[in-house]
């Protein structure tokens, strides 16, 4: 059925381009963290930002999601312009954005967290759905959201956003601080989203996890991306990998 | 023992405007972060409005119920729109200051046109009268205040706690950026919120009328008690500012009868403990 929608959609057929980012400068008050980012992601791909802690990958996020005001360049999603868009604006184009502290609400329990995010088109995932993707969510319903484990918190995080119809996801670290079991667990969800159809723009310091995901990689440093490549260059970057990342 | 029952009832009453006005408090507090002084003004407004509809307009009580707070609402969201969403981000203080100074203004202005008595708001014909319970002579109109307050009070309580538009509002008190990358437009909902918890004051302005009259300094009289309700039920919850305003306006009540002499302080006395003992007060969440 997800797969249907997308079709419905020209603009996202598959491969072509649904985010374009150009010269993306932003600024948290006076300090001025991204320098003129590039890069684009095509309908269909799991593409990962890579880069040292404090490179601005986090701030890329959340400049495409207009959390950050003060920003120029051009970002294009689905070829509209969102440069000056408010962040609620931009989550009903369709953008849905997972960050990277996850934001579950402690006054909210499971059931309202994960009925938040008002639906911003159809062709989201159905509930029944995501309790398949996420079965220890459906027994906890009823818990206080931040009661929750913290891997159970992060599958919260992703499961609301999948409810919405939005097929262009941004993930931030969705593996931080999380056991392996649980790293693998959403490891399968993503490739499950991707064959389903969703677009998804990752931020990782995991590499390794990265590398199971990821079809193709931009790494950013100094708030510029200075470098990019696809999963199947992979093993012939990794000396310059390892030289960026610091590893 | 009828004085007791009819210092109770007094009590309760003064407990119903109590638990309105800090319940409106505490949804802008939690939503703007924004300590509003100016309750008190838009509470007098919603008496003077539903004193206008009846002497101007012949629109009887009924209808004031509803008109006026949603006029005050109306007149509190282009309050906010203006100036206090300017304040967004800002230390309490200004919040406190800006909104003391509209209270002062509103004031001064009705002062100015109607002086500082009061205006005689008569109580509607189908609630005159009163009932013998047995124990004690209920006027009518009394005991409508009380459980009309109560009913609004904990209509306002499921449509916070038990809705998805509750929802919405608990989480962007948590964090409103997050809510607004979701696809809500927070602003706008901040704006209604304020409306909401003035259409409060106002609504309780409107019941008071009958009780009180409507003077312009209705509202600043009843304010700082008000807020010394919200120190000792604290900010936190909705539920805790309501029963925390019923059951101070029944403690003052008791203290009428048992020590008259304290009952204008026993509010201010129990702020004091429970400032040196649990600073977050009563029922509230630790900032």
């Amino acid at each position: 059925m997800a797969e249907a929608k997308l079709a419905e959609k020209p603009v996202a057929a598959a491969g072509a381009e649904v985010l374009a980012v150009k010269d993306l400068q932003a600024w948290y008050g006076e300090s001025h963290i991204l320098h003129g980012i590039n890069f684009n992601v095509k309908a269909g791909e799991v593409v990962t930002l890579l880069g040292r802690n404090g490179a601005g990958k986090t701030t890329t996020l959340k400049s495409i999601m207009g959390v950050i005001n003060k920003r120029s360049g051009s970002i294009r999603f689905d070829n509209k312009e969102i440069i000056r868009a408010t962040s609620d604006k931009i989550a009903r184009l369709g953008i849905a954005f997972c960050p990277e502290e996850r934001g579950i609400f402690a006054s909210l329990d499971v059931r309202e967290n994960l009925l938040l995010p008002p639906v911003v088109r159809p062709g989201g995932l159905p509930l029944d759905q995501i309790f398949t993707l996420f079965p220890n969510l459906k027994e906890r319903l009823t818990s206080q959201g931040t009661k929750l484990s913290g891997g159970e918190q992060q599958m919260l995080a992703i499961a609301r956003i999948l409810r919405t119809g939005a097929r262009f996801l941004m993930l931030d670290e969705p593996t931080e601080g999380l056991a392996p079991v649980i790293i693998q667990q959403i490891g399968h969800t993503i490739a499950r989203l991707k064959s389903q159809g969703f677009t998804i723009l990752l931020v990782e310091q995991n590499f390794r996890f990265a590398s199971t995901v990821a079809d193709r990689y931009y790494i950013v440093e100094h708030g510029k991306v200075i470098d990019g490549f696809a999963n199947s260059e992979l093993s012939a970057n990794m000396d310059k990998l390892h030289t960026y990342l610091g590893v | 023992m009828q004085a007791l029952y009819a210092q109770l009832l007094v009590g309760l009453i003064n407990g119903s405007f109590y638990a309105l006005l800090s319940l409106g408090l505490a949804v802008i507090f939690g939503m703007l972060n924004i300590i509003n002084f100016a309750h008190g003004a838009l509470y007098m407004m919603g008496a003077f409005v539903a004193y206008f509809l009846l002497n101007l307009g012949g629109i009887n009580y009924w209808w004031a119920l509803l008109i006026a707070p949603i006029v005050v609402g109306v007149f509190g969201m282009i309050l906010e729109r203006t100036m206090l969403q300017w304040l967004a981000g800002l230390d309490h203080l200004y919040g406190l200051l800006l909104t003391f100074g509209i209270a002062l203004i509103v004031q001064g202005v009705f002062q100015n046109y109607f002086g500082s008595s009061g205006l005689p708001y008569s109580i509607p014909d189908q609630l005159k009268g009163g009932v013998n319970l047995g124990f004690m002579f209920l006027p009518i109109y009394r005991g409508w205040v009380v459980v009309f307050s109560l009913v609004v009070c904990l209509a306002t309580w499921f449509l916070i706690e038990k809705t998805q538009l509750g929802a919405y509002l608990r989480a962007a008190t948590e964090n409103p950026t997050l809510v607004r990358a979701f696809g809500i437009n927070v602003p706008r909902m901040i704006t209604l919120t304020y409306g909401l918890g003035v259409g409060l004051a106002a609504l309780a302005g409107v019941l008071s009328a009958p009780i009180n009259q409507v003077r312009p300094l209705m509202g600043a009289d009843l304010i700082i008690v008000v807020f010394a309700v919200v120190v000792i039920g604290g900010m936190g919850s909705i539920m805790g500012s309501i029963i925390t305003g019923f059951a101070l306006g029944v403690i003052e009540g008791l203290t009428k009868y048992f020590y008259p002499e304290a009952s204008n302080t026993v509010v201010f006395v129990l702020m004091v403990v429970v400032l040196l003992v649990k600073p977050t007060g009563l029922t509230g969440r630790a900032a």
